[in-house]
């Protein structure tokens, strides 16, 4: 097999890794806050609970995540399994990503001054309003460089969806390199990432830009 | 008409009894200053007043309505409806507390406009003519950050002002700055005075507290130890307790 043939059928995979990547950014950064803000509940309960499944989600492998959600309810309840495996495999990234993003969330929440929210109970802001307009847009600003951590993590990450034989682009690469034994699709691989991730820094560099205009 | 009257404040904070009794009753158009040590319970009155603390015992009332009931197993309760009573006081912070990520002209404007859901336009036009007013018509563009310590505490003078309170206090208002930028802001704090703004003040400047109250109240420990005309309180001080105090400042 040619290397152009092998970027080629390669290069189709990739909208699958977008597929996961684009799907886990979108449900795991609301779904972190949620996470966050329950991790933060004056209900003991709760923050203890959540503090403990976030400890799990954070302290075992993505891998053996992926692989529960695929095929533990085939297991335990006898489903059929899902013959989409994007659905098992952004769920799985989501809720494993949305723990990370909790706790840099929570991170940044705490680090607001007491000031802040005096201020805003003063003029009378709701809860919701403090949140929304005046703690959230500066945790945002201070978190951003953490957060643009975790999606070039994510970015990487997404190979692991090969452990479900889910069709993204590392997945069709090592099929490659099993039926041709050769190690070229992973070069092509480590080469598609590292482009992928210089977007991605380009991009955040300039939220990053677009967010200091102001001194914290 | 009394704007504020708390009787009979207790709070404490674990063990530690910082207000043991305390009442204050302000006027329309008074302006009454509150001195005395640190620890000594100033700050923490107002920030009761300014409900950012819960009171243990006693009672507040604003504009003649009460904050606080005691419900028929006589436990002190605070009344459902705070945002009435938070329309009707403001609160100007030692360190200022402005939004970072806000313009000088939104951190003036945004309340008014969200919380009192006025309009937008006129707001503007309102609050551009207050900043100009405290000499800020060049900085309403800026952010705070840009701007001197002074300058950022008139900027949160203006906030208070936007809200249009009946009654404005000032937490060490000058604390965070050095003199020369003090100069600047009780130069406000007194032109508002003069236009008869109701507004308690705690501070540590007595030549200015002596120069703008009506009435001066001294606390220490956890009490009122005397109170009365500046005249009386400086001049003709009554209680030893006050004198010791007021000497640290003469010399």
């Amino acid at each position: 097999m040619t290397l152009t043939t092998m970027i080629q059928k390669m290069s189709e995979g990739l909208g699958n890794t977008c597929s996961i990547f684009f799907l886990t950014l979108l449900i795991a950064l609301p779904l972190g806050v949620v996470f966050a803000l329950l991790r933060m509940s004056k209900n003991i309960v709760i923050s203890k609970l959540t503090q403990f499944i976030v400890s799990v989600l954070r302290g075992t492998p993505l891998m053996l995540q992926l692989l529960a959600v695929t095929y533990g309810p085939f297991y335990l309840f006898g489903w059929g399994i899902s013959r989409n495996k994007l659905i098992p495999v952004v769920i799985a990234f989501s809720i494993n990503y949305a723990a990370y993003f909790s706790e840099i969330y929570r991170g940044g929440i705490e680090s607001i001054s007491v000031g802040q929210y005096e201020a805003a109970a003063i003029l009378g802001y709701s809860k919701a309003q403090t949140f929304v307009k005046i703690i959230l847009p500066q945790v945002i600003r201070r978190i951003l460089p953490s957060v643009t951590n975790e999606i070039v993590t994510l970015v990487k990450d997404t190979s692991i969806a090969f452990a479900v034989s889910y069709q993204e682009m590392f997945t069709i690469g090592k099929q490659i390199a099993n039926s041709q034994a050769s190690f070229m699709p992973f070069i092509v691989a480590g080469v598609f990432y590292y482009i992928f991730n210089a977007a991605v820094g380009f991009v955040m560099g300039r939220a990053e830009k677009a967010m200091s205009y102001y001194k914290q | 008409m009394n704007v504020l009257k708390m009787t009979d404040i207790k709070k404490s904070f674990g063990s530690n009894e910082v207000l043991k009794g305390v009442s204050l009753t302000v006027d329309e158009g008074e302006v009454v200053s509150i001195i005395g040590s640190s620890g000594g319970g100033k700050s923490t009155l107002l920030r009761c007043a300014t409900l950012l603390e819960t009171i243990d015992d006693g009672t507040i009332t604003y504009m003649g309505d009460d904050v606080t009931y005691k419900n028929e197993k006589g436990k002190l309760c605070y009344s459902k409806d705070l945002k009435k009573f938070k329309k009707v006081f403001g609160l100007v912070f030692q360190n200022f507390n402005l939004f970072p990520h806000f313009s000088v002209l939104k951190n003036v404007c945004d309340a008014p406009v969200s919380v009192l859901g006025r309009d937008k336009k006129e707001v503007r036009e309102e609050c551009l003519e207050l900043l100009d007013k405290m000499g800020l018509g060049d900085k309403a563009k800026a952010y705070p950050c840009e701007l001197s310590g002074g300058q950022q505490q008139r900027v949160s003078i203006v906030r208070a002002l936007a809200m249009k309170p009946d009654i404005l206090f000032f937490d060490e208002p000058t604390s965070a700055l050095d003199p020369e930028l003090t100069g600047e802001v009780l130069k406000v704090i007194k032109s508002l005075a003069e236009e008869k703004m109701t507004m308690v003040i705690v501070t540590h400047e007595m030549a200015f507290a002596r120069a703008v109250s009506d009435r001066v109240i001294f606390i220490d420990n956890g009490v009122i130890v005397e109170e009365g005309t500046p005249q009386e309180v400086f001049g003709n001080t009554k209680n030893e307790r006050t004198r010791q105090f007021l000497q640290n400042y003469n010399n």
